[in-house]
């Protein structure tokens, strides 16, 4: 059976989505204890988040599988809620969302870390306290990078082929990607109009993403704030 | 006293910045060539770097010592940098107004601090819009608003031309004298301090 173009394309910018919106906060957090904070076992941590950058995919895919399958670290409280992620869409958001973290993480820091320190004391001289700080002064500087951040993590989900295959499976409506369609008609001979047709979607949607966070970001940078 | 400060703190590099001073009213300068902790010294009494000892007491009041270290937000101190330091994603208002929260009330009112600097023309301008100078004068603007209870300047004319810096001497003259607030000025220009100064610490190298 072959699912319509749309359903596969509606499917993957629905997981790309997802993967972002719940990977943002914590990659915002993460990003924030490696630019500000000094605690033992950082490096550690930055390790760590680095991880799916340069693990297999397929490898991140069978780890996953192994923390959500029904008997697992994970997987065992949400089965006890009654939730499985397994050969779901939501699992491969988890899936892009972990692939997306270590390029989100990195690109949140930069722009954390390119905002003065010395304006962040020049407000608190003023009265500020440390929130008051984080919010009017620290995070409004950092935020093109945040959203330019938050747009390359989209385009990393969109292309997530390796871990989600291995860990949610390749099933049409409901785990089936972009990448992961043209990966599947390749296989059937004579469908090459389709695998075309994926691509240049593909190539567009990721173009998209790429410019758009790179504008984001070239708005960085305290001469370009607005 | 308006100061009464003897605080050291020693850099993970091994240098060591440390300042020992009683002033009076007025205006105290802080005189020394440039590598002597001047700023450091500033950064301590402002809260914003730690003594390793000593203490801070402006106006009678305690900031730092053995049992006490007030945070910064809460010292009332009107800090101004070389570089002005003005907040590039704010317009000239919100600068000035960032922080008079605390001030409510008190102190001098956006239209007096406008005037007295001559920079009601400029509210609705960014910072990057700002010459040197202009830049200079919002930025004692928003210190005066914030409601302090004394001025830290750390070389306010170092960065700018020699007309801009006849203008703002002439309005740390005005603040000094109309104001009355302690004040502390970091300088390594004879001239500046002498025309400026009530009380000179000579700073050496340590």
């Amino acid at each position: 059976m072959t699912p319509d173009l749309w359903t596969i394309v509606w499917l993957s910018l629905k997981i790309s989505l997802v993967a972002v919106l719940v990977t943002l906060p914590i990659a915002f957090v993460l990003a924030m204890l490696l630019a500000r904070v000094r605690f033992p076992g950082k490096f550690l941590l930055d390790g760590l988040v680095h991880l799916p950058l340069v693990l297999p995919p397929v490898v991140t895919g069978w780890l996953l599988l192994l923390a959500f399958a029904p008997n697992g670290p994970l997987g065992a409280p949400l089965a006890a809620i009654g939730v499985s992620l397994l050969f779901r869409w939501t699992g491969a958001a988890v899936a892009a969302g972990i692939m997306a973290l270590p390029l989100m993480v990195r690109a949140i820091r930069l722009s954390i870390e390119a905002v003065d320190p010395r304006l962040e004391g020049a407000a608190r001289t003023l009265g500020a306290s440390r929130l008051r700080v984080w919010r009017t002064i620290t995070i409004p500087l950092a935020l093109p990078g945040i959203a330019a951040g938050a747009v390359l993590g989209f385009a990393r989900s969109l292309g997530e082929f390796g871990a989600t295959i291995t860990f949610v499976s390749n099933i049409p409506g409901e785990t089936q990607t972009l990448p992961i369609a043209i990966y599947s008609a390749l296989q059937v001979p004579g469908s090459d109009p389709m695998v075309a047709r994926l691509a240049v979607i593909s190539v567009l949607l990721s173009l998209a993403a790429l410019l758009l966070s790179e504008w984001l970001s070239r708005r960085g940078g305290v001469d370009h704030v607005f | 006293m308006s100061f009464d400060v003897d605080v050291r703190h020693r850099f993970r590099s091994g240098t060591v910045a440390a300042l020992a001073f009683q002033s009076g009213a007025g205006l105290t300068a802080l005189f020394g060539p440039s590598g002597v902790g001047k700023t450091s010294a500033l950064a301590m009494i402002a809260g914003l770097l730690r003594p390793d000892a000593g203490h801070v007491r402006v106006a009678g009041r305690t900031l730092f010592d053995r049992t006490t270290n007030v945070p910064a937000e809460q010292r009332r101190c009107g800090y101004i940098f070389q570089d002005a330091r003005l907040f590039p994603h704010y317009r000239v208002r919100a600068n000035l107004l960032y922080g008079a929260g605390r001030a409510a009330g008190a102190g001098m009112t956006l239209d007096e601090v406008s005037a007295l600097l001559g920079i009601a023309h400029l509210l609705d301008r960014w910072p990057r819009t700002l010459s040197g100078g202009e830049a200079q004068r919002v930025a004692i603007g928003r210190a005066l608003l914030s409601g302090p209870a004394f001025l830290l300047m750390d070389e306010p004319l170092a960065s700018l031309d020699r007309p801009r810096r006849g203008e703002i001497m002439e309005l740390i003259e005005r603040v000094r004298d109309e104001v009355g607030l302690p004040i502390l000025y970091v300088s390594h220009d004879r001239g500046e301090v002498d025309r400026l100064a009530t009380t000179v610490v000579e700073m050496g190298s340590v």
